[in-house]
Parts: C-alpha cells; structure tokens; sequence
C-alpha cells in the first residue's frame, strides 16, 4: 500500500524565485515527521502545497493516495490541517468555530456536538468553549486551530508550527497529544525548536533553500557527538555539511 | 447541508456579529426613506404606488453594495483565514457560492425591512400590489449582480479599499451604461457600442421590474451576469488564492 503522504519532486517558484526545489519525501502511518529549517526556507510553502492551498509549479502531492490538485476534495478529507499562525475568525466562538468546520467536513446534529466536545477535550478547550476566540490568549488560538484540525480523526495531520505561542505546560500537553495518536496517524510538523524534534519525532528533514538536505531519524542526526543544533547550523548555514545519514 | 451553506451560515451569522450589519441596514433604511419622501416627492406626486423608493434603491446599492462585497475575500486574506477555509474539503466554487448567497440573504434583509413603506401606502391609497412585489425582486436582482461583480473584485486584490473603489467604479459603469446621456453620446459616436452598452445595462433591466413587468430575458440577464461574476471570482480565487 502507498504511504499516506507521497510528494514528488515538489517545486514551487514566485518569478525567479525557487522557494521549494525538488523536494520529494514519504510518510506513512506511524511516523511523526519533524519538518525542520531557518525561516524562509520553503517549509510553510511545502505544506500548504500539501494541504492543496499552493497549486506546484511541478511535481505531485498526494494525500490517502488522493492527488491534491486532481481530486482536492477528496485529499482534504483525510487532512487535518493547521496553517501556520492558526488563523481563525475572531468573531466566532470556540463552539461556534468548531462546529463550522465539522459542518463543512460533514457532520450533522449529535455526531457533530460530540465531535466538537471531543476535540475541544483533547486541547483542553472545554473553559473558553462560549468565549469569542478574538478574546482568547495566543496560545488558546493555537489550540483552537489545533482542535479544527483534530476534529474529524483524520489518518493523516499536516501541522504547521503547532506549539508555537504556548507556554511550556502547553508544549507538553501539545507534544503528549502527537505522541499519543503517532501510532494511528501519519504526521508532518513543521517547528524551528530542534528539543521538539527529540520530543516526537521519529524522522527528521532539515530543509534549506527550498531543498531537502538531510531525512533521517533524529537519533541517526545526533550520532558523532553532535547536538542537533549543530548539525542543523551545519547544514543550513551553508557550510561544508558533515556525513550526516 | 451541504459545505456551501455551512459557509453562507457562517457568513450570515458573521454580519450580525460585527457592526457591520448594524450599520448597513440603519444607513440603508436611513438613505431609502429619507430619498424616498424628499428628493422622490412621495406624498407630492399624489399616486400610491413605490415608484420613487425604486428610482433610488439601485444607486444606494451601487455604494453600499460594494462595502459589503469588499471585505469579503479580503478579510479573509487579511486574517488568514483564507487559508483554513480552502483547506477544508470544500470546492472553490462552493465556497464562492457561501459567501455569494449570505450577501444576498442579508441585502434581502435590508430590503424586508423596508415594509413600512409598503404599508404606508397601503394605509393611504390602493396600489397595485404586484407592481410593488415586482419591483422588489427587481431590486433584489439589482443587489445580486452588484454582488456578485464585487465579490470577484475582492478575489482579485488584498486592499479593500481598492476592492471598494474598484467595485463602485465597475457597478456605476453597469448602471450607467442604459441611461440616455450615454447612449446618446454612443449613438453619435460609435452606434455599436450604443447597442452592447444597452444590452449589458443593469439600470435598463431594472426599470421593467418597477413597472410590474417580471419579464424572461431580464431574468436570464440577471441570472447569467450572476453566473458569469460568480464564475470569475472563482478562477480569480483560484489563481490569487495565495498571494
């Protein structure tokens, strides 16, 4: 069976720009993929062309086996997506927020209240659920996004920076949260906090300058006494990178 | 309910919940009464019927309609949201539709709201009812076109007041384009342009539904220069969606 994420030779340009180059990587269920880089360095655009926002300049991207600028409905059905900044419309409430994307996701009547009360469960929403989200603190619109994206148990989670904004019992509950539905899903997140890659990640790629320059387990990265965060300036400065995988 | 009205729900519910709702129909209702009594000369004219409240609906519309549509894909631009919303398993023309058809219902609102009048001159003479339910579709049909065509101008810019601007130019040309000083001015110059500039007139097309005249080709009008706008706005979503 294919993986649950397979992109292929991804490349995006604006003008003469190449923002993301050749980027081709696969992950399937039970992986939690730590999408690493400085900023800048092509991660949003590769998930948002993901996601099915971004169309390619060339190459593909298939979510569940759905290709996402073919069969777009059909690939976002099985994504769980949070955009980075986790924009949500500050008007609404929580409820209110969450309901409406269980709406357009499907959901109905009962099925859709409990899917509601589970996700606002999971991120530890349920004291702000009547609370307009413009009224919330930063890291509950994480968590906000976070719940959207969790709420219709999708196989496969593309997280764009998802602890960012949250203090560090957050991060922790955040980090518990992945681990715990590693096993079912196939995850992609995107951070620039190389302790989160250590915490829940089973496989790493370093991208810079839009192209992917290293996709190993972290352990394997850490191997030669290096600290992550050396090989990560190693790689990303531009100097001579170390045999790294 | 399928994912577009999920969206048009939203977008209703999102009006009411900023002060933008608020301030259209108290600024709408303002306009529209005060036009309708002075500058229309309702008690004057000694006849019942809503003609005058007609003759100025379609040029309220032509500026407020624009300040609804210019938020509309801007906004959503400007917070992000775009983003989440487009990434939700929903197609794009779905989504184009939500937001068209929430508009719509709320300029519905706006013009049901304008019942007193209908009252008043039920009050004071016998008009002919269905010349005025007419006229009101007409109006309706006017909001529609002039949202549709702003909603296509807000997929195509991040800037909402260049949205407004550009909406309020473009509804003004559509209006004007029936009215005599153009035709005329085209007729002496460039007699085929006299012809299309009356043919795509919304203001031309309007002016049968006040007189109690429903007729097909206005409708099929109405509904292909909706279709057309809505269709624009989503290829313009398709390729501006990211910028």
């Amino acid at each position: 069976m294919a993986a649950l994420i397979e992109i292929e030779r991804l490349t995006k340009r604006f003008g003469s720009f190449t923002a993301v180059d050749d980027v081709s990587f696969a992950v399937d269920r039970g992986e939690v993929l730590g999408f690493l880089g400085p900023n800048g360095a092509g991660k949003s655009t590769t998930m948002r062309m993901l996601a099915g926002f971004m169309p390619p300049t060339s190459g593909t991207a298939r979510i569940g086996g759905a290709d996402v600028v073919a069969r777009p409905v059909a690939a976002k059905r099985s994504l769980g997506f949070l955009p980075e900044g986790a924009p949500t419309y500050p008007e609404m409430t929580v409820t209110g927020f969450l309901a409406f994307t269980g709406r357009i996701r499907g959901f109905r009547g009962s099925e859709l209240a409990d899917r509601v009360a589970h996700a606002m469960q999971l991120t530890q929403l349920d004291g702000v659920r009547l609370q307009p989200i413009e009224t919330l603190s930063k890291g509950f619109k994480r968590r906000v996004g976070l719940a959207q994206a969790l709420l219709h148990d999708p196989p496969v989670l593309v997280l764009d920076e998802p602890t960012d904004g949250l203090d560090p019992n957050q991060k922790h509950e955040v980090r518990s949260l992945i681990r715990q539905m590693a096993p079912e899903k196939a995850i992609v997140i995107s951070t620039h906090i190389l302790e989160e890659v250590d915490a829940v990640c089973t496989r790493a790629i370093i991208i810079a300058r839009g192209r992917v320059v290293v996709d190993a387990p972290p352990a394997v990265l850490e191997r030669e006494g290096q600290s992550l965060e050396e090989v990560f300036r190693s790689l990303t400065l531009g100097t001579p990178a170390r045999e790294a995988a | 309910m399928s994912p577009a009205l999920a969206v048009a729900r939203r977008e209703l519910a999102g009006y009411f919940a900023t002060p933008v709702a608020y301030v259209f129909i108290v600024i709408f209702l303002v306009l529209a009464g005060v036009l309708t009594f002075t500058l229309g000369n309702f008690f004057g004219r000694g006849q019942a019927d809503l003609q005058p409240f007609f003759s100025f609906v379609p040029w309220l519309f032509l500026f407020l309609v624009p300040a609804l549509t210019m938020r509309l894909w801007a906004e959503e631009r400007r917070l992000g949201t775009i983003e989440l919303l487009l990434t939700l398993p929903i197609a794009q023309w779905q989504a184009v539709l939500g937001k068209f058809l929430a508009a719509w219902a709320f300029c519905g609102i706006a013009l049901a709201l304008t019942f007193p009048l209908w009252i008043t001159v039920n009050i004071l003479g016998e008009p002919d009812n269905g010349v005025i339910l007419a006229g009101y579709v007409g109006c309706l049909l006017v909001a529609g076109a002039y949202l549709a065509l702003g909603a296509a101008v807000s997929a195509l810019t991040k800037n909402q007041v260049v949205a407004f601007v550009l909406a309020v130019a473009l509804c003004f040309v559509f209006a004007a384009a029936g009215s005599p000083v153009v035709t005329e001015f085209l007729t002496r110059r460039l007699p085929v342009l006299a012809e299309i500039a009356r043919a795509v007139s919304v203001s031309d097309r309007f002016t049968g539904f006040t007189r109690g005249v429903i007729g097909a080709r206005d409708l099929v009008f109405f509904a292909s220069f909706i279709g057309f706008f809505l269709f624009a706005n989503t290829v313009a979503l398709d390729h501006r969606k990211a910028d």
